[in-house]
């Protein structure tokens, strides 16, 4: 009875892994070396669905479309993010006023920002950022409707979500900087750039590489940034890796196909995690 | 100079000030403005200061646009969801961080590698298994249920309490078990209450993640009335009798509980922030 106990507590949280996480795992597995037909037996395909994702052109658009987003979404939120914290750092209540106010859009759901950033960003003078573009004697700009800005607008709404995070997590690394350091370096003549670059950036690689890396992880899963402003157009501009599976799931039902190339992406960031894993061992240590 | 140069970086620092509030505050102070202006505007129109204020798109919203019913959707699931969520994982955390047991590094082992896989890249077998769920034989798709239950397993709300658990003196634990107490008495009357902090921060972090989901309810629900807040939203853009100011201030009102609740338990959301630094 008493070996039974923490098991006990455990079957809630156990049943509910295994019914939503590790069953659907296997059965994506599983479709993946088959084509689901719906009126007969499915038809195994052996690595056929992994054959056509190697040869599927739309599929390497959008994996190139989700590269280029992760990767300039990941270093500008960490840039900008890595600039505020260094203005919006310390004690004083309106620097704390200004930390809370701006995580408005980080804790709005991702499809609510979504209609914000299609309201921002409309397509005629109307819009608030055309608006602002014509003082500047800038001409009427597309955004989300122009295939060659769509991504970039979306890449924005990203970063917008992004950088309050990426700010309150390097403030909270730089509180961690020993001060006598700053000291040290002033009375050595140091000037502000000076100590940014050999005190404060070596203190801070850590929490650099874990934003970074974090960041590249979960990136590659965007689906609801894309899905909710611009559901992958124009004309495929904006299409991810997950609004492609997803259409080839719920557009085309070929489940076989999509669970193939949801299992190549979970391998991917599975790898990517691994190696943030292993890394953030050796750092801790 | 010196006196200059001083207060140039001062002008600097305010001038950064106000362009992160302009950036980051003034896209939702334009939305809250524009819902309360009268005169209906044209779409992508966001306006500093309101004409005529009044509450009629609010109204609107409730009466015509039948708000009520996917705000009862995304409060049923919210609320259930957050409730079921904290409490399997509380239960859980419990045993992983008091009890002594073979398989424990395997389970924890277990519950880390659902970390690392994305609820997106399982959108597609998810599906299929929720629309015959194993052994049970039963659907959950176009239910409550369907968009609830896949939520109540959280890796991070489970390692965020084992953590606070594991603090807590084993000597408190034992009188109370030389009292007299059961094990649940000790899970409820001891354990729990000392670590409400956690408690609130799981519970922030369990509604913000339950309020932001989208691909879940989208594959759980083809019906309308089932829908969503932020799943209806991108209907209700579409419908003609639905005017831009009433829009607005429907994407208002389904971002106010979100906002609301992480404005108050700021405290216990910022310590969940640092935790989820080095999450999975």
């Amino acid at each position: 009875m008493r070996r039974l106990i923490p098991w006990l507590f455990l079957t809630p949280a156990l049943s509910a892994f295994a019914w939503f996480k590790f069953i659907p795992m296997l059965k994506g597995l599983e479709l993946s070396f088959y084509k689901v037909n719906f009126a007969t037996e499915h038809e195994w395909v052996g690595l056929g669905n992994f054959a056509r994702a190697a040869s599927d052109g739309a599929l390497h658009a959008a994996a190139f479309n989700t590269t280029l987003y992760v990767v300039v979404t990941v270093l500008a939120s960490a840039f900008i993010g890595f600039l505020l914290a260094l203005a919006l750092e310390g004690p004083a209540r309106h620097l704390a006023f200004i930390r809370t106010a701006m995580f408005m859009p980080a804790v709005t759901s991702t499809a609510i920002l979504a209609e914000i950033w299609r309201i921002l960003f409309f397509p005629t003078r109307d819009g608030v950022v055309n608006g602002m573009l014509s003082w500047a004697g800038v001409g009427e700009q597309g955004f989300l409707a122009d295939p060659g800005q769509a991504l970039g607008t979306l890449m924005l709404l990203h970063i917008w979500k992004a950088v309050p995070y990426d700010t309150v997590i390097f403030v909270a690394g730089l509180s961690t900087v020993n001060r006598e350091l700053y000291d040290a370096a002033s009375i050595d003549g140091a000037g502000w750039l000076a100590r940014l670059r050999h005190v404060t950036l070596p203190a801070l690689l850590p929490t650099i590489a874990i934003v970074l890396l974090l960041g590249l992880i979960r990136g590659f899963r965007v689906f609801t940034e894309v899905y909710a402003t611009t559901g992958g157009g124009p004309a495929g501009a904006t299409e991810v890796i997950m609004t492609h599976v997803y259409k080839i799931g719920f557009d085309q039902f070929d489940y076989g196909y999509a669970s193939a190339v949801s299992f190549l992406l979970f391998t991917f960031t599975m790898v990517l995690t691994l190696v943030y894993l292993a890394w953030h061992r050796r750092i801790l240590r | 100079m010196r006196g200059t140069s001083s207060a140039a970086t001062e002008a600097g620092r305010w001038l950064v000030y106000a362009l992160v509030l302009l950036v980051f505050v003034g896209p939702f102070w334009g939305m809250v403005m524009t819902a309360f202006n009268g005169p209906t505007v044209r779409p992508g129109v966001l306006l500093l200061w309101p004409s005529d204020p009044t509450v009629e798109h609010f109204r609107f919203a409730f009466t015509q646009g039948h708000v009520w019913r996917y705000l009862l959707n995304s409060g049923v699931v919210v609320a259930f969801g957050t409730v079921l969520q904290v409490f399997v994982s509380a239960l859980a955390a419990y045993a992983l961080a008091r009890k002594r047991f073979t398989g424990a590094a395997l389970v924890s082992l277990a519950i880390l590698s659902t970390m690392m896989m994305p609820e997106e890249v399982i959108a597609i077998p998810l599906y299929i298994v929720l629309g015959k769920l194993p052994l049970l034989n039963v659907s959950l798709l176009n239910s409550y249920l369907g968009m609830i239950l896949p939520l109540v397993g959280w890796g991070f709300s489970i390692f965020v309490l084992t953590e606070f658990m594991r603090a807590i003196p084993v000597e408190l634990e034992e009188a109370a078990r030389i009292d007299g107490a059961s094990e649940l008495q000790v899970f409820f009357w001891i354990i729990l209450p000392l670590v409400r902090p956690a408690l609130a921060t799981v519970t922030v972090f369990g509604f913000l993640m339950i309020w932001d989901q989208y691909l879940l309810p989208l594959i759980v629900t083809n019906r309308e009335e089932l829908y969503t807040l932020p799943v209806v939203l991108s209907t209700l853009r579409s419908d003609e009798t639905i005017r831009p100011n009433v829009f607005i201030a429907i994407t208002l009102l389904a971002m106010l509980p979100s906002i609301a609740m992480y404005l108050a338990l700021q405290k216990a959301f910022n310590r969940g922030l640092l935790a989820g630094a080095v999450k999975g």
